[in-house]
């Protein structure tokens, strides 16, 4: 404000302008809107190598994509069900210390609603990607695809889902239509 | 007739609102506590009226304190206000802890407080080797490191976030028995400091057939859920710090997708990637859980955001009221809808309704504290608390939710919540 006191009275307007000007100057044009066109932040990303993506645990989509080529069969997954899987979910894929896989009965409208992979599970893909990413909790993400494919194959042959010699590969899990595939009311969009 | 009074009365008569007398007893933890006793008036074994050690007291003033300490702790004294955790006997890190909100006052929660629900564990992220990543439908796929994204402007919002599974004991026939921040106590209240995820969008380049995003936490369980890139571009925050500090490991060190009002599995921890798509990736945490299924037998999937919801912390389940007298209703409202508009108190269990006061300031999803002045006249009532959001939003009755989504709808419970006092002021939970 040194500025200001050495010159003449002048009227308010310009004052108010001498100061405008001397502030955006000291301050070094610091914005508070720098989402206008003008202030666009300094883009920091850098360009991604495809490589980089491969490298992440796919997103498996209901359409399949996502899914790697395999093949499996559902009785090699009972063995690799009991080896991985029983001591939390029970021999029989009855529940224990983790959730029931294997079973599930009656409608979801009654007031004992009983929500299994079987009776409430909208997509087949969604077990394949869970257990690829998150399964076993002591060692996630180190399943083969093919054994990921018996797994799943083995699940669902169990819950009546898919027969015990069909192969399993991404084009059938993609193309299993669940028994509860309408069910859900999408709030969004 | 009411028994709330007008605010002022504190003012004029003083307070009988002393809470730190822990009642000898059975109790555990925090739960024995004792409003309106006066903590000078202690009793010894014998049950005799014993004076305050006044010399002790002082003794303090008359040696050296402890010496300076580069990172506070609390009180030894409050060491039992704590993280309760619920976790899976066979995976550790698989469950949840409850932020003990009867123990807890104002609207932030100490950060060590904040609850948790993770998966598998909390990751040990390297921030030397940390990258976030936008890919998929994007016209440049982008990776950003920290000190890239430390460079960006930032904003600081205060947010509560619930899970979507909190208080889901509401949904059971019989009311549960636990303090209230041990089945409500999946939310907390901090302020979020980041990037506005918009700057990055831009970046990018979102196709504009992207309508989704899939957020991927480095976690164990490599926990991925779908977003709409609407909610993105509207006020998601890619934050970097809590309540002025950088992210705990347990809230998503380094980095956390921070989304206003929406349900706490939505908000990925350990945030690293975005990959944009156009369709939802139907991933087991938004369709065989955090959907709520109804008494049709159909269950609605993406309700994202939390709803009204109070709760009176204090007087609550373990706290026993002393003798007859004026006693401070407090506790906690929110919505994710928008900002608390009104919250109202009834000691009849709902046939009268008082207003009570806020505390402010009041910020869009964010807590709001309640407090309301109540004449307890040593006789049973009922104690509720109801909130009004600016959008017009009424928290329900138990009864009212019920008839509407039946009882199997497991996630988003915000139904009233009753506390009835006996005459010998114990609290208890009901469903009144």
């Amino acid at each position: 404000m040194f500025m200001l006191k050495r010159m003449r009275p002048v009227p308010f307007t310009q004052v108010f302008f001498a100061g405008l000007l001397f502030s955006a100057a000291s301050l070094n044009a610091v914005s508070a809107q720098a989402d206008s066109a003008a202030n666009r932040p300094t883009p920091m990303g850098k360009a991604l190598d495809g490589s980089m993506i491969i490298q992440f645990a796919p997103n498996i989509f209901p359409n399949g994509q996502g899914l790697p080529s395999g093949i499996g069969l559902a009785q090699n997954g009972a063995g690799l069900y009991q080896a991985q899987c029983a001591s939390c979910h029970g021999k029989k894929g009855e529940g224990g210390t983790a959730q029931e896989l294997i079973g599930g009965d009656g409608p979801l409208s009654a007031p004992d609603a009983d929500k299994t992979i079987r009776t409430y599970w909208p997509f087949a893909t969604t077990l394949f990607d869970t257990i690829a990413r998150s399964m076993p909790p002591a060692a996630p993400g180190h399943l083969s695809a093919d054994a990921l494919y018996s797994l799943c194959a083995y699940l669902l042959a169990e819950n009546g889902l898919w027969g015990w010699e069909q192969p399993m590969g991404p084009k059938e899990l993609a193309a299993i239509v669940m028994p509860n595939h309408n069910g859900f009311i999408r709030k969004f969009p | 007739m009411s028994t709330f009074l007008d605010r002022r009365v504190f003012l004029e008569h003083g307070l009988r609102l002393s809470l730190a007398t822990a009642a000898a007893g059975t109790l555990p933890l925090a739960q024995a506590q004792s409003l309106g006793e006066s903590p000078s008036a202690s009793k010894n074994r014998e049950g005799m009226q014993t004076e305050p050690q006044v010399n002790q007291f002082l003794a303090s003033q008359h040696k050296a304190g402890q010496a300076f300490s580069n990172y506070g702790m609390p009180s030894i004294h409050e060491n039992r206000v704590i993280r309760l955790i619920g976790s899976n006997r066979m995976v550790a890190g698989n469950g949840v802890s409850w932020t003990p909100l009867e123990s807890l006052e104002g609207i932030v929660t100490p950060t060590g407080l904040h609850f948790e629900r993770h998966h598998n564990g909390v990751p040990e992220v390297d921030p030397a080797r940390f990258a976030f990543t936008l890919h998929g439908r994007v016209a440049k796929p982008l990776r950003f490191d920290l000190a890239g994204l430390l460079r960006y402007p930032m904003q600081s919002r205060m947010l509560f976030l619930e899970c979507g599974g909190n208080s889901n004991a509401g949904w059971h026939e019989e009311p549960m028995q636990k303090p209230v921040g041990s089945f409500h106590g999946l939310v907390s209240c901090s302020e979020w400091t980041g990037v506005p995820l918009n700057y990055l969008l831009d970046e990018a380049g979102i196709d504009r057939k992207a309508t989704w995003a899939i957020a991927e936490g480095l976690d164990a369980a490599a926990t991925e859920v779908s977003i709409p890139v609407s909610k993105l571009r509207d006020d998601a925050l890619l934050a970097l710090y809590q309540n002025g500090e950088r992210l705990r490991a347990e809230n998503g060190y380094p980095l956390r997708l921070i989304l206003p009002g929406w349900e706490g599995v939505r908000q990925i921890k350990w945030l690293h990637r975005l990959e944009f798509t156009d369709q939802p990736v139907m991933s087991r945490n938004e369709t065989g859980e955090y959907t709520q299924l109804l008494p049709s037998g159909k269950a609605e999937q993406f309700d994202f955001v939390m709803g009204p919801k109070s709760l009176i912390t204090s007087p609550s389940y373990g706290q026993t009221l002393g003798s007859p007298g004026i006693f401070e209703v407090r506790g906690l409202a929110w919505s994710g809808h928008g900002s608390v508009a009104k919250v109202e108190v009834s000691a009849d269990g709902g046939k009268s309704w008082s207003t009570a006061h806020i505390d402010g300031p009041v910020m869009p999803k964010c807590f709001a504290r309640f407090r309301a002045a109540w004449k307890w006249e040593g006789k049973p009532a009922v104690l509720q608390s109801r909130v009004k959001d600016d959008q017009g939003n009424v928290q329900p009755t138990r009864a009212n939710l019920i008839a509407q989504r039946g009882r199997n709808g497991y996630f988003h419970y915000n139904a009233i919540v009753s506390w009835a006092v006996d005459s010998d002021g114990t609290v208890r939970h009901v469903y009144a």
